[in-house]
This record gives C-alpha cells, sequence and structure tokens, in this order.
C-alpha cells in the first residue's frame, strides 16, 4: 500500500511545481542567496560603511569622547603642510625601493636558480617561504637583537672583518636599511617561489628552440625568460608596492609609535596610527588615511602603466 | 627547463641556492641560539653561537612577566574560530557561485571580486568608531566578526569547485531529494578537501601573526593577542634579549608545526593561485 500511494504522491508534485512557477523559482533561489549573503552583510559593515563614515569623519575635529567639531578642509591642510608627514612619506618611499628593488632582484636569481635545480626543490622551497609565515613582530624582534649596536652580531662580524659599525637603531639612513633588511628578508622567498610558479609555466620548447639557435644562459635568460615573466612580474611589482606602502609593523615594533630618533624610521601608515590611535586625533588620523590611499592609489596605478607600456 | 650547464656551473648553482637557504634560516636559529642562553653569554666578546641550557630558566621569565598561557589561549581562539568560519562560509558561497544559476549571479560576483582591490587599512579609524559604537572594543568580536568570510576565499573556493565538484553529482543528489545544505555538505565539502586545507592554513597564518588590528581593539591586557604581548614585553623588558627571545620562540612555534604538516599541499596552491593572478 505504502509504495502505491508513494508512486502517486510523487508525480502530483510535479505537477505542483510546474502550475506555479514564481514561487517554487523563489523557493530555489533562496538558499543560493542565503550561501552568498554572509558575504556581501560583512562587507556593507565592516567594509562600506567605515569608508563612508571616514569621509565624514575627516572634516571634523574630534578626540573619540567629546563632540566632533566641523572643520572643512582643515585636517587635510595640517596634514598636507606637516613637515613630519612630509618626511613620513619621503621615508616610506625611500624603504619602499631600498627593499622593494633588491629583493625582486634576489627573487628572481633564487627563482631562476632553483628551476634548473633537478633533483628535489621541496626542501628549498619550505625554506625559502619560512620567513614568510613567521610574524612580523617575531621577526623586528629577532633582528632587534642582530642590529644591537655593541653587541648585536652583525655589528660585531663588521668589527671582526675591520669594517666600521653601524648605528642600525639611530643612524637615519642604517635605520631605514635595518627596515628594509627586514622587509627583504622576509619576502624575497615568497616573489622566488611566485617567480617559479612563472618559469615553470613557460614550456619547455620555447628554451630548447632558443638553445637550438645558439643562445647562452645568459641570453636565455633576458630575451626568454623574463619577457615571459612579465604578467607575473606585474602581480609581484603591485602587490609590493601597496604592501610597502603600508609598512607599520617593522617601524613600530623596531623604533616605536614616532618612528625613533628624528623620525627617520616613521612611515606613512606608522604616522597614522601615532596621530589617531596614540594621540587620539581622529578626525586628523581620517584625513591622514585618505591622502595615504590617494598616494598608494595613484602610484600603485603609475606602476602598472610602466609595466603595461614596457610590454609593447 | 634549462639544460644544466657543465659541472662547474651545477656548483654555482647549488651555492647559491645554499646561500640564500641559510640567510633564510639563520635568524631561526638564532633565535633559538639566544632564548637556550643567558643575554650575558650572548652579548660578550666572543658571543656564544651554538645552543645553550637556559631555555627553561627564560620561560619561567617570560611566564613570570606576561600571562603567556592566556595569551596563547587568545590567539588560538580567534585563530581557530576565524579559521572555522572562514572555510564555511567561504566554501558554501564559493560552492554556490560555481555550480548554480540565479538571477544576478554574475553582477554579483563582479561586485565580489572589484572589492577585492579595496585596501583595507584606508578606513581604520572610521572601522574602530563602529567597532566602539557597536560595544565591541575590548572583546574579540572586531577580530572575528570582519574576517569570517572574505572575497579572496570565495574566489579561491569557486575556482576549485569548478574542476572539482561534477555536475553528475549535483544532480544525483537533487534526484535523491538533497536540499542546498545537504548538498553542500556530502556532494561539496569531501570534494573541495585539498582547497579547505589550503584556506585554512592561510586564514589561520593570518590571523595568528595580526598585529595592527588587535592592538587597536583589544584594550583590556587579558585579552592580549601573542603578538600584542610580545610587542609589549619587548617594550617593557628589552634589555633581557634572551627571555624576550624565549618568548618569541614559543609564540613562533605553534605556527612553524602547522606550516610543516600542510607545507606540501601548501606551496603547490601558492605557485597555482599566483600564476592564476
Amino acid at each position: 500500500m505504502r509504495s502505491a500511494t508513494e508512486t502517486i504522491v510523487v508525480p502530483k508534485r510535479k505537477v505542483e511545481r510546474r502550475a506555479v512557477p514564481p514561487r517554487s523559482k523563489l523557493r530555489q533561489y533562496l538558499p543560493f542567496y542565503l550561501s552568498i549573503a554572509p558575504y556581501y552583510v560583512v562587507f556593507l559593515a565592516f567594509g562600506i560603511i567605515p569608508i563612508v563614515f571616514s569621509i565624514y569623519l575627516a572634516f571634523q575635529r574630534w578626540d573619540g569622547i567629546g563632540r566632533m567639531q566641523f572643520v572643512g578642509l582643515s585636517n587635510f591642510v595640517l596634514a598636507l603642510t606637516d613637515p613630519v608627514f612630509g618626511k613620513a612619506v619621503l621615508n616610506t618611499f625611500l624603504i619602499w625601493i631600498m627593499s622593494t628593488i633588491p629583493m625582486l632582484f634576489l627573487a628572481l636569481i633564487l627563482a631562476f636558480f632553483l628551476d634548473q635545480r633537478q633533483r628535489s626543490k621541496f626542501a628549498y622551497q619550505v625554506c625559502y617561504f619560512l620567513p614568510n609565515i613567521t610574524s612580523v613582530v617575531a621577526i623586528t624582534l629577532i633582528f632587534n637583537s642582530l642590529f644591537g649596536p655593541q653587541y648585536g652580531l652583525i655589528n660585531l662580524t663588521l668589527t671582526a672583518l675591520h669594517l666600521p659599525a653601524v648605528q642600525w637603531l639611530t643612524g637615519s639612513w642604517a635605520m631605514k636599511w635595518a627596515i628594509s633588511i627586514m622587509v627583504i628578508w622576509r619576502w624575497t622567498g615568497y616573489n622566488a617561489l611566485v617567480y617559479m610558479a612563472g618559469l615553470q609555466s613557460i614550456p619547455v620548447e620555447v628554451y630548447e628552440a632558443g638553445r637550438i639557435d645558439g643562445a647562452s644562459t645568459i641570453d636565455i635568460f633576458f630575451r626568454i625568460t623574463l619577457p615571459l615573466l612579465r604578467p607575473v612580474i606585474l602581480f609581484t611589482v603591485i602587490s609590493s608596492t601597496i604592501g610597502g606602502l603600508s609598512l607599520f609593523t617593522e617601524p613600530q615594533v623596531l623604533l616605536g609609535n614616532n618612528g625613533g630618533v628624528g623620525n627617520e624610521g616613521l612611515t606613512m601608515s606608522l604616522y597614522q596610527y601615532w596621530q589617531a590611535f596614540a594621540s587620539y586625533h581622529f578626525g586628523y588620523g581620517a584625513a591622514v588615511s585618505w591622502i595615504i590611499f590617494f598616494i598608494i592609489l595613484a602610484f600603485t596605478l603609475l606602476n602598472w602603466k610602466i609595466i603595461q607600456r614596457g610590454q609593447n | 627547463m634549462v639544460e644544466y650547464g657543465p659541472r662547474y656551473k651545477r656548483w654555482i648553482v647549488d651555492l647559491i641556492l645554499l646561500i640564500g637557504l641559510l640567510a633564510s634560516i639563520f635568524p631561526f636559529y638564532w633565535m633559538i641560539v639566544m632564548a637556550t642562553n643567558t643575554t650575558s653569554d650572548i652579548y660578550r666578546l666572543p658571543p656564544k653561537l651554538i645552543f645553550g641550557s637556559y631555555l627553561l630558566t627564560n620561560v619561567a621569565h617570560v611566564l613570570q612577566n606576561i600571562s603567556f598561557w592566556s595569551n596563547f589561549l587568545n590567539t588560538a581562539f580567534v585563530a581557530c574560530t576565524v579559521t572555522v568560519l572562514q572555510l564555511f562560509f567561504c566554501s558554501l558561497a564559493g560552492f554556490t557561485f560555481a555550480k548554480f544559476d540565479f538571477p544576478l549571479k554574475n553582477p554579483l560576483f563582479v561586485l565580489l571580486l572589484g572589492t577585492m582591490m579595496l585596501p583595507s587599512a584606508g578606513s581604520l579609524v572610521a572601522l574602530f568608531v563602529i567597532m566602539a559604537d557597536l560595544g565591541w572594543i575590548g572583546t574579540f568580536l572586531p577580530l572575528i566578526v570582519p574576517s569570517m568570510v572574505t572575497a579572496f576565499g570565495i574566489f579561491w573556493m569557486r575556482q576549485y569547485a569548478l574542476g572539482a565538484i561534477p555536475n553528475e553529482l549535483i544532480e544525483a543528489g537533487r534526484v535523491d531529494g538533497m536540499g542546498h545544505l545537504r548538498l553542500y555538505w556530502h556532494v561539496a565539502v569531501p570534494a573541495l578537501r585539498p582547497a579547505l586545507g589550503y584556506l585554512g592554513i592561510l586564514s589561520f597564518i593570518t590571523a595568528w601573526n595580526d598585529y595592527l588590528w588587535p592592538l587597536i581593539v583589544l584594550i583590556n591586557p587579558k585579552l592580549y593577542t601573542l603578538q600584542v604581548a610580545l610587542a609589549q614585553l619587548n617594550g617593557v623588558y628589552s634589555t633581557d634579549y634572551s627571555m624576550v627571545m624565549a618568548g618569541t620562540l614559543m609564540a613562533t612555534i605553534p605556527l612553524i608545526i602547522i606550516f610543516f604538516l600542510g607545507a606540501r599541499q601548501f606551496i603547490a596552491n601558492l605557485s597555482a593561485g599566483a600564476v592564476k593572478a
């Protein structure tokens, strides 16, 4: 009896479904919308609303507790005329150049050689990637001891080699190099792995053709490998631009909220943190974050254009 | 792959790779050397360059100066919660985007990709104020809720689901009368396991290492995560390097273990992700 009723019920349902399509359509789509909804809700609440609110905030004077006071463009004027902020912008770009160029160059060399190694590459890949998964705070603390003025290992080595010791934590250029060295150490392996993935996607035949035409290894590297790697290089340049221009933790942990002696290690993001969260100038901090946003955006687009143009 | 040159070239290749490897490893070695010696053994001429026997003493000092275990539990709690939520929400959304059709699907996906380009640090002040208005400052919620589902995670899961889940399996599940959630659980999750592994390790590492945002929102020292506590430890006891290094070692080891457990898969996926992007 049971099986008989079932066979009757099933076709009946099907008929009903076809008879009222709008209602069942909604029922059909609802689970899909609910599945993707969390992201849009989170993004609206913690992505869009803060952006809109920070536009408003940038035109106010506010210490976070009292009443907000509309001050027009004066936060922006204040930031753009503050020599300390100017110094932070300059420092950020100097550190970006001092770290990104050696880092990507070393990464390319490591990737090129690692790709040539025919025995297992896995141990190398793991070790090269290890710095990247370690927290920036931990890295900075380790390097802080290596950079010690008298008994730091780097200065001990320099002295042993009869070279002058470097004041890593107080010298105006040495501080920038100290930050750059930490960035280089943390990101070279990551970029090498990215480049290697790009190298592996270049077909073997291209190299073989080059060999047959009598090209040397150096010819092959500059004439074949580099041009074919261009999209991957673009990816690494763009991500290093965004990352490098938002540098915060290294200088904050190594040198403190004000970027150390003479603000020589102060970066844009650290300046924003210092002003907003350590000095409670919330409106001013919001204005500074907008200036930083446009600097990063403009510079990223500029990089993009330069590399794209090189392609033609 | 480039053909191997003469024998001496092979030596040069191996030498350069080895220098790179030593440079990557040395700071870790140095961290352990410092954590297992006393500060005065390290800061003398010539310094001690090998492991010592003071690890437990240094660890004891760390435990005296910061509430390490509660910081550790805070970090583990936040990182695990973020990871579990992210795996669930990202894979469910990625699976839905990859395998089903519904009105406005494509515009919604393009919007999602667009949001990946927005830098998040731009509105930190405003985000903090909103968290304060919600009464979430001094709780873990600001660390968990905004990170519980990410555009990259959904994108990653969708890309993987496109190729990993056969349509026939979904059809078969539907014929059996499975609803969307049951299809997700019984058909999608088993097929998505490798992609879940990568996303899981990635989100765990990111949450574990996060510093700026926890520093801003965790006002109560009882709630400090390890990174914030470590930075404070260094700020107060910066002359006792061995103790600070012992703390750093204790905060880093769990992460390195997790990385090694999933390293093979992690590196394979990292490469794949970078080339696709």
